[in-house]
């Protein structure tokens, strides 16, 4: 049974700003922060998840203040990820009014970070992102920096440790996919969703409503982020929703 | 409750921006509640909380918060918990040991783990995501008023609630087989294990229908 699909707009952001780019890389301006957020909200979003796609050039998250922002007008759950490298950074966002916290460079340079995190937040609070990039057949490597550098670890063995450590979310991103609008990269999410317990979140292809359904049926997936779709008005959430709707997968349809 | 206030009680955990910024948004006054006096004058109190149970009663055994909750439990007035706020309404969990919560509800925390480990098929804890609120029968003059049968609700957690008394049990949910009380009720003692600050237009309601039972 497919169990209440999350669908989950991705903004990444680059000082004040929405940026888009392909394989997250060659960033275009696309709107500002809180707005598309609040968009977004009124459109059915189930949830909102900003990336701050600079936090490795200054080795810190610089979300707080648009998190405050989007917090105070939008009631639905908000996840942060870019740059967080300390049990402080996290209490900072979680204050400023994030739900979640994504972690992927720091969780890789010291995986007990994990541990520590989610011991002292929750696991529910605590998603491990993935950045993959498949280096041959069934086998993929992850990546850090925003899919700058590469790590020599095996996805698979990774996102299984990380679940021991305590993460209560996974959120896979294709550097493949990302931006090709091409669809999803189905062996490398199907992988891990029967590899782990935790719920799944697919992102890094969408570029049709189709895509949704295609992985969010063969899947198992729990939630799927995307960002050109929304972006680039392909399709509004409502759209996929509906989409979804009618290939019988089980989505909150809003008044 | 023109000239009360909605106290939410902050015991070291994070997190109740969220909380604070639904209640504001609906244009009531509300008080983060750092010292358990403030209790005493408030016309409503939210204990809201993510994180471990044993953490959870712990800060609020710290911040002097047990004995002014159970204060004002017994003043009548209405009480919401929310998440693990509400598990630690109930009498004890059995999270990572076994722990005694303020026994406001007689029951037990579980987790779903115990339910699902015989399950030949995967199943998924946490449970995070979108999902209804079931058994309407008696959603009249409480929080649920007015939400229709199978509203959905944003939940994320690895425990539930069990009353004793199924009296108290105001609405379950179903989570891949496995029906869990999702609101629980004694008079106006409340608590939802899902978040209302967090489940849109229709968490609001919730929320908004609780300050009117506070005034």
């Amino acid at each position: 049974m497919h169990h209440n699909v999350r669908i989950i707009p991705r903004l990444d952001v680059k000082n004040d700003t929405v940026v888009k780019g392909i394989h997250l890389e060659g960033l275009r301006v696309v709107g500002r922060p809180s707005e598309l957020a609040h968009k977004y909200y009124k459109d059915g979003a189930d949830e909102i998840l900003y990336m701050d796609a600079v936090a490795s050039l200054y080795e810190r998250n610089s979300l707080e203040d648009i998190v405050r922002q989007t917090s105070a007008d939008i009631f639905i759950p908000i996840t942060v990820g870019g740059g967080i490298r300390s049990i402080g950074d996290i209490r900072h966002l979680l204050h400023a009014g994030a739900d979640k916290v994504a972690i992927n460079t720091a969780a890789v340079r010291r995986p007990e970070f994990i541990k520590e995190a989610s011991r002292m937040f929750g696991s529910q609070c605590i998603v491990l992102s993935v950045e993959a990039k498949k280096i041959r057949d069934n086998c993929w490597e992850a990546y850090v920096e925003t899919g700058r550098e590469s790590t020599g670890i095996d996805v698979m063995e990774w996102v299984s440790k990380a679940e021991k450590l305590g993460v209560g979310e996974i959120l896979i991103t294709s550097i493949d996919n990302e931006g090709m609008k091409s669809g999803f990269e189905m062996d490398l999410i199907e992988r891990i969703v029967s590899l782990v317990s935790v719920p799944v979140i697919a992102c890094g292809g969408a570029g049709s409503p189709k895509h949704v359904a295609k992985i969010a049926q063969s899947g198992d997936v729990s939630a799927v982020a995307s960002a050109s779709l929304f972006h680039y008005n392909i399709c509004s959430i409502r759209d996929v929703k509906q989409c979804l709707d009618e290939d019988g997968i089980s989505v909150r349809i809003c008044p | 409750m023109s000239k009360g206030y909605i106290a939410i009680v902050n015991y070291g955990l994070c997190n109740l921006r969220s909380v604070e910024n639904a209640f504001e948004h609906l244009g009531v006054r509300v008080l983060v509640s750092n010292h358990p006096s403030s209790l005493a004058d408030a016309a409503g109190v939210v204990l809201p909380g993510v994180g471990s149970f044993e953490d959870g009663m712990s800060g609020l055994k710290q911040a002097g918060f047990i004995e002014a909750l159970l204060a004002y439990a017994k003043s009548g007035r209405p009480l919401l918990g929310i998440c693990l706020g509400m598990q630690m309404l109930m009498t004890r969990s059995y999270e990572f040991g076994e722990f005694q919560g303020l026994n406001l509800i007689d029951g037990s925390v579980k987790p779903f783990a115990d339910d699902f480990h015989t399950c030949s098929r995967k199943v998924r804890v946490p449970h995070i995501g979108w999902n209804s609120i079931l058994d309407s029968d008696n959603w009249n003059n409480t929080i649920l008023e007015g939400a229709p049968e199978g509203q959905k609700m944003y939940f994320v957690h690895s425990f539930y609630v069990e009353p004793k008394d199924p009296r108290h049990v105001l609405a379950n949910t179903d989570y891949e087989g496995k029906r869990f009380c999702s609101v629980v009720r004694n008079g106006k003692l409340y608590g939802c294990q899902f978040h209302p600050e967090k489940s849109g237009e229709e968490g609001l309601t919730i929320l908004r229908n609780f300050v009117n039972i506070c005034s």
